[in-house]
This record gives C-alpha cells, sequence and structure tokens, in this order.
C-alpha cells in the first residue's frame, strides 16, 4: 500500500535533487534551469499528495497556481539565457564570472 | 459580496490593467518615443494611489474569505512602496534616456512588479503570497538584465533569476509541508491550528519559509546574490531594488510571522535574531573592502536590513513598529543616496568607482553636502534620521529582552560607520585625481538635496510617521 509518506519521501528527494543539481553542477545553465524545475514539481506531488490525504481541493487548485507561474518562470529564464549566450557566446556557468566579490 | 471584495482590491486591479493597457498602447503607437511620458504617467499614478490608500483607507476588511487583507498594516507598507517607486521612476529617467536604455516595457515592468509587492503586503493566504511574490520577482529578473547587449547585466539578470527561482522553491516547498500539517493555506486557520501545538512539519514549513523569504531580503547567510545583482544591473534598476522590493519583503515576512505564526513567536523570533546578527556583521565586514560604490550600497542594505529584521526578532508590536519606521527612513536615504549615484559620470561615461569621489567638495560643494548628509544617516550618526531608526530598533530589542542582539548591533553600526565616513573622507580631504562629473536632471537634484534636508530636519519628530507605524504595528500584533 502507496501512503502519504512515500510520496512525501520522494518529493523530498528530488527536491534535494534540485538543490543539488544548482550548486554542485559547474557545466551548463541549462541543467540550472531543469534543477529548478525539479523543485517546483516536488512541490507539486506534496501538495498533490497532502490534498489527496486531506480530502481537501485547495492543495490542487495551489498546484495548478504553481505550474502556471514555473512555466512563466521557465519562459523568463530562457530568454535571459538567450540575452546572455548573445552577449557572451557560451552558457557554461564557470564562464559567469565578470563581477566576482 | 463579490462587489465589497473587488472593491477593495481597486487599487491592485487598476494598476494591473494600467500596465496592460500601457504595453498595448507602448506597442501600437510610437513605442520608444513615449518612455518618457509614460514614466512620468506612471509615477504620478503611483503617486495617487498612494494617497488614496493613505487618506481613504480605514478599518480593517479582508476580501475573497481571507484571501487578501486589507489593514492599517498593508496601507502603511503600500503607500512607502508606491511612493518609493514613484521616486525611483522619476530620477531614473534621464539615466535611462541618456543611456540608451528608454525603452517604454521599463515603466511597464517596474508597474507589474509593484502590483505583486502591494499583493504580497496583503496576502493573508499562502496562495496568495505566493502569486504576488512571484508577480514581483518575475518582473524583478527581467529588468535586472534589462541592458540586453551588457555582459554585465545579462549576467546579473541571470544570477538573480537562478537564485531567486530557488529561494521561491524553498519558500513553496515550506508553504506545502505547512499546508498539508495545518490543513489549510489561509493564515488564519494555520494560527489557529498552532493554538492546539505545533506539528514539527509546521515548524519545518516555518524554517524553509523563513529561509526563502531571507533571500528576498537579502539577508545573510541568503546573501550572495546581492553584490553581484547590484553591482551589474543598470542603475537605475539597482536604484529600485534597494527601495520597494525590500519594503514589501519585509512587509511579507512580518506578515507571515505575526499573522501565520504568531502563536509560536518563541520559534522564530531565535531564527531571526539570528539573521539579523549575521546580516548586520556580514553587511558591515565585507563592505570594507569595496570600490565600487554600487557594491557597496549592496553591503549596506545587507546590513540595514539585519537591523530591520532585528526589530522584527522582537516579536512585539513596538518591534513591528520600529521595523516600519526603519524601513521608511532606510528608503528614503537610498533614494537620495541613488540620485547621487546615477548622475556620477567622466566624460559623459559613468563611473561607479569611489576614487572618483576624491575632492568633490571642491567642485560640487553644495552636492558633496547633500552627500555627507546622507552618509552621516545611513551610518546612524546622530541627530540625522537614520540614527532614530537604529536607536527604535535597538530599543524593541532590548524592551524584549534581547540585550545581546541589541549590542551586537551597536557594533555593527560602528564598524560599518567606516565605510561611509571613508567616502566622506574621499569627498573632503582625498588626493587630487581625475575628477568626477555629476550631471544632474532636476528631478534628481531635488530627490538628492531635498532627501538631506529631510533626513536633518526629520529628526524634529520623524515627519509623523511614527504614529501610523504604531497603527500599522498594532493591527498586525495582537
Amino acid at each position: 500500500m502507496v501512503g502519504l509518506e512515500h510520496y512525501l519521501t520522494v518529493a523530498a528527494a528530488l527536491f534535494v535533487i534540485g538543490i543539488f543539481g544548482i550548486f554542485l553542477n559547474r557545466k551548463n545553465v541549462i541543467v540550472i534551469l531543469m534543477s529548478i524545475e525539479l523543485m517546483l514539481l516536488s512541490v507539486n506531488i506534496n501538495l498533490v499528495a497532502f490534498s489527496s490525504f486531506l480530502g481537501d481541493l485547495v492543495g490542487q487548485v495551489f498546484t495548478m497556481f504553481v505550474l502556471t507561474v514555473a512555466a512563466a518562470e521557465a519562459a523568463i529564464g530562457l530568454a535571459i539565457l538567450v540575452s546572455f549566450f548573445r552577449t557572451r557566446g557560451t552558457i557554461d556557468v564557470e564562464d559567469a564570472n565578470v563581477m566576482k566579490g | 459580496m463579490t462587489g465589497t471584495d473587488f472593491n477593495i482590491v481597486l487599487p491592485e486591479v487598476l494598476l494591473a490593467v494600467y500596465a496592460m493597457a500601457a504595453l498595448l498602447f507602448g506597442v501600437y503607437t510610437g513605442k520608444d518615443k513615449l518612455t518618457g511620458a509614460l514614466t512620468w504617467a506612471t509615477a504620478a499614478l503611483f503617486v495617487v494611489l498612494a494617497f488614496w490608500i493613505g487618506v481613504n483607507g480605514e478599518g480593517e476588511r479582508t476580501a475573497f474569505g481571507g484571501l487578501f487583507n486589507d489593514d492599517p498594516f498593508a496601507r502603511y507598507a503600500k503607500v512607502t512602496i508606491l511612493l518609493s517607486a514613484a521616486a525611483v521612476l522619476v530620477i531614473s529617467l534621464d539615466y535611462l534616456v541618456r543611456r540608451g536604455l528608454a525603452r517604454f516595457e521599463y515603466p511597464i515592468l517596474i508597474t507589474l512588479s509593484v502590483v505583486g509587492m502591494m499583493m504580497m503586503v496583503s496576502a493573508g493566504d499562502l496562495m496568495a503570497l505566493y502569486v504576488g511574490l512571484e508577480l514581483q520577482s518575475l518582473a524583478l529578473y527581467v529588468v535586472a538584465s534589462f541592458r540586453r547587449d551588457s555582459a554585465k547585466s545579462t549576467e546579473a539578470g541571470l544570477k538573480y533569476f537562478v537564485l531567486g527561482s530557488m529561494s521561491s522553491g524553498l519558500l513553496l516547498y515550506g508553504a506545502s509541508l505547512t499546508y498539508g500539517y495545518a490543513g489549510t493555506t489561509l493564515f488564519s486557520g494555520i494560527l489557529s491550528t498552532l493554538h492546539h501545538g505545533a506539528p514539527l512539519g509546521l515548524l519545518f514549513g516555518l524554517v524553509f519559509m523563513l529561509s526563502g523569504l531571507a533571500f528576498k531580503v537579502s539577508a545573510a547567510p541568503f546573501h550572495m546574490w546581492t553584490p553581484d545583482v547590484y553591482e551589474g544591473s543598470p542603475t537605475p534598476v539597482t536604484a529600485f531594488f534597494a527601495t520597494a522590493p525590500k519594503v514589501a519583503a519585509m512587509g511579507l515576512f512580518a506578515r507571515l510571522a505575526h499573522d501565520a505564526f504568531g502563536a509560536i513567536p518563541g520559534d522564530w523570533s531565535q531564527v531571526i535574531a539570528v539573521l539579523a546578527v549575521l546580516s548586520m556583521f556580514i553587511g558591515a565586514i565585507a563592505a570594507i573592502g569595496q570600490r565600487d560604490i554600487k557594491r557597496l550600497m549592496a553591503y549596506s542594505s545587507i546590513a540595514h536590513m539585519g537591523y530591520a529584521l532585528m526589530g522584527l526578532a522582537a516579536g512585539t508590536a513596538l518591534g513591528v513598529q520600529s521595523m516600519l519606521v526603519y524601513m521608511a527612513i532606510y528608503v528614503t536615504m537610498n533614494i537620495g543616496t541613488f540620485a547621487f549615484i546615477l548622475s556620477m559620470e567622466r566624460d559623459g561615461q559613468p563611473v561607479s568607482d569611489i576614487a572618483s569621489l576624491n575632492m568633490f567638495s571642491k567642485r560640487e560643494p553644495l552636492k558633496a553636502l547633500a552627500l555627507l548628509v546622507l552618509m552621516f544617516s545611513l551610518a546612524g550618526v546622530p541627530p540625522m534620521v537614520g540614527f532614530f531608526g537604529k536607536f527604535y530598533v535597538l530599543k524593541a530589542a532590548l524592551d524584549a529582552g534581547l540585550g545581546w542582539l541589541a549590542i551586537a548591533g551597536a557594533v555593527a553600526s560602528v564598524i560599518g560607520a567606516f565605510y561611509y565616513l571613508r567616502i566622506v573622507y574621499f569627498m573632503y580631504f582625498g588626493q587630487e585625481s581625475e575628477g568626477l562629473e555629476s550631471r544632474m536632471s532636476p528631478a534628481q537634484w531635488v530627490a538628492l538635496v531635498g532627501v538631506a534636508v529631510i533626513m536633518v530636519l526629520g529628526a524634529v519628530n520623524l515627519l509623523g510617521i511614527d504614529p501610523a507605524a504604531a497603527v500599522a504595528a498594532e493591527a498586525l500584533v495582537r
């Protein structure tokens, strides 16, 4: 029987993978965008699992909002990445180093 | 029912409709030729709405079944946000036009982020909180990379986007845990759950949400994006980052802490106290080595957020009141300082090097004097208004039994005074060197000198913001 705790465990694992994807990844900015998406999706799993467990629809409404905002966020992230690529000719994380301090 | 609800959110609806109408209008007509008119119109609309909200609003009302609050706290924050955004728009216009950045999207994006901020400070529900926060952040990511052809600006936008989205993710994860363990997303529902004991899941949710918000207010140890983003963004955008969004995020911080988690002040006040100490010291110490005035202002804002958080850490009505007064003072000082930074140039090129201020007082005595007043005020030297802001939060912390925090704050403010005074030293006693021109539009001149005068005269009665802040704090802390 799959219960609430299983869903929460999967979501927590995905969330941690997302965070590590942002900090350990030294290569490509696209991977960072994917990690961000992973974090938001793990939250969605959490919300839907809680919603079904509590028998309360608010969690699913929240999920709809998160999905919409995640789509807008991905669009803006890619747009910024395109203008970054135009000025620099690369999307490596290590090359994002004009400013240091 | 619905009519009343829409009546309560009318200012936000008006601004959102205005932003969309302006966007269509801009696209179909003269495009960038309209920027000047649009900027002034937007600033005028902000000021009108601020007066409308400030004068007309009374009592406490909620809309949409508790999703949206209209209380004195929200109104105080909204008036501060609207007026500071209007001031920043007006002082930025000259810079934008002369650097070829005057695109008509700029005032529209600022308007959208202001709508988001107004949502944030009024939020009565985790969903309203999240949507408001994202509306603000998404608009800010775009303006950070507004100078599309500059490597610095796009890099700043990218860094801000990645770290900002991650902080939204943290906040959202906390929100999902809070929803699961409280069974509701309404702040009032979370509060009544907490009255029957605090499950561990809720505490986890609280910590995640606090760290997400700490990112947004750039409190240490979540501050690492701030210096890079402040340095890389175009200066008008930096000026905006340092003012209105900070008020909104701090307002959201206070609302979440008191409205949703007000039953367990002991749990969050420790976390906020640690954030405050770290921010004050990191802001003060890391700024010493900076040579770029925009980076310096970034560290300065980290330190100032530490003081505002100190007021919040007290967990009392006086603490919230001192935080609100501090934020209003901080925003005013930053508007004046950035009005000057926007005007710094040499041979027609913008400069942000601190050493370029050498012997500035010889060339422009009045501006140098105004900047001196602002620097003293930022450092918290009496009798400037900045001193009273710091005094207030220290007093709130002391009254709440956080003596160690108040002492740490006093020590950090002494360390921090060094780099503010160094700017003054450069202006008055520096070496002769290649000079700095300060070409100011009338709006910038008025902002710089006006704020400097306020910093001196405001010491009389803080210009009457104190009673308003007291009413606002009473509404939040019950």
